[in-house]
């Protein structure tokens, strides 16, 4: 008998549907589901996915302190030696699902988690230090390849084996440093790397710094009432059957529309172009993810000064960053030229 | 965008739901919003009452963008 492995999915992944069903309650069942197959196969006599929880994401993240009540009492059942969460992908939602899943299993009853995701989501940076986060492509075409990195690192730490560096295993830095002994020492090393360095050479730090890229708070307005503002969104509202094609996930492009004229969204002149999340109430009032019509009356009463003559949309569904930035780079500019005092950003 | 969009000189205020996600991505200003698929409106109230919502959160970002933050702040 090997391992007992719990696996933790979301409701697409098990089988429950898609994002109309995206605030489906936990559930626990025996076995496998989805992935856990492939899983499995790989996990072959040296463990046994015993049981699969599955939670739809919007509940996730909209309950989640209710959610991981529930979700740690229904593995803390199962006694597992090794939980498995996902793996997500580019899924924002999931991800953060996978890994505040997989941090409170650390913590609460301190078995072991692996999940796995692509380097972009959300969830990697926030959780990527808790638990071991293999990194995956930014789809579920990269399955395959995430499930053979994630079995074997699962198996290893179920039985309580050493684990190897990020690199050997697969998963991303967590920022624990370990003493190892080596060859030479430090001071040599330190020169060597530095002649490396000079030279031109490719050379590889043996404590690479992290990365932060913060903006600084901008200065706020002195007084709403008398300053011009304008919505921007990645919740891809657009006009009525999104004229400019944004894509509903991975978007290539941003839109900007004009709401001269318009004093609210109702089905004839707005709707979602966003894949990520179930469409129904932003089709039947897109004021519910850009507020224009609460605006237009403030800015009729007097309580904003005025609002900015077109709004601008992205879908914010598995886009990567560098897109991102490139689009709001343009907006920012575009913003800058129409005399835009402060801006507001919707997200779904 | 949020951060790109405020690294331009502009206040930004991020109205969302999941608030962990923002604070990840690196907004300054963070309103709470309703849910997922509609952050600024609710279909289970009226619609007086769904857009008397509204206007309290758009009031709360308009604030937001008042005051003067050193850090990522969640009003």
């Amino acid at each position: 008998m090997g391992i007992k492995v719990v696996h933790y999915i979301n409701q697409f992944y098990g089988g429950i549907g898609g994002e109309d069903k995206a605030d489906y309650t936990p559930e626990k069942v025996a076995g496998v589901k989805g992935p856990g197959m492939g899983l499995q196969a790989i996990l072959g006599d040296e463990g046994k996915i015993t049981s699969t929880v599955i939670c739809g994401d919007s509940y996730f993240n909209e309950n989640v302190d209710e959610a991981l009540d529930t979700i740690i009492k229904m593995i803390s059942e199962e006694n597992p030696d090794v939980v498995i969460a996902g793996p997500a992908f580019n899924a924002g939602r999931y991800g953060v699902a996978c890994g505040a899943v997989g941090k409170a299993v650390v913590e609460k009853l301190n078995i072991p988690v692996v999940s796995g995701m692509y380097n972009e989501n959300p969830g990697a940076d926030m959780y990527k230090k808790d638990i071991y986060m293999i990194e995956t492509a930014n789809s579920a075409a990269g399955m395959k390849d995430a499930l053979s990195k994630i079995a074997p690192l699962a198996l290893k730490l179920g039985k309580g084996e050493a684990i190897g560096t990020p690199e050997a295993e697969g998963y991303m830095p967590r920022g624990v440093r370990k003493n190892i002994f080596c060859e030479e020492r430090g001071a040599k090393r330190a020169v060597n790397l530095l002649i490396k360095k000079i030279n031109g050479e490719g050379f590889e730090t043996e404590y690479p710094m992290p990365v932060f890229d913060r903006v600084d708070p901008a200065e706020p307005v002195q007084d709403v009432t008398k300053v011009k503002i304008a919505l921007v969104s990645s919740g891809g509202p657009v006009p009525k059957s999104n004229p400019d094609r944004i894509e509903a996930s991975s978007a290539s492009k941003y839109g900007k529309y004009s709401i001269a004229g318009m004093d609210n969204f109702d089905p004839s002149n707005g709707e979602t172009a966003h894949g990520g999340y179930d469409p129904v109430y932003a089709n039947q009032d897109l004021d519910r993810v850009l507020p224009l019509d609460v605006l237009r009356e403030m800015e009729s009463n007097g309580e904003v000064g005025s609002l900015h003559e077109f709004y601008y949309t992205t879908v914010g569904n598995g886009t990567s960053v560098a897109n991102s930035k490139k689009f709001a780079t343009e907006i920012a500019q575009d913003l800058k030229a129409a005399g835009v005092d402060a801006v507001i950003l919707t997200s779904t | 965008m949020v951060k790109e969009i405020e690294r331009a000189g502009f206040p930004v205020v991020h109205m969302c739901t999941v608030v962990p996600i923002s604070l990840t991505v690196g907004a300054n200003r963070i309103v709470p919003t309703v849910a997922i698929p509609y952050p600024l409106g609710n279909p289970a109230l009226s619609m007086e009452d769904e857009k008397e919502l509204r206007r309290k959160l758009v009031k709360k970002a308009l604030k937001a963008l008042e005051t003067p933050v050193s850090e990522q702040t969640v009003f």
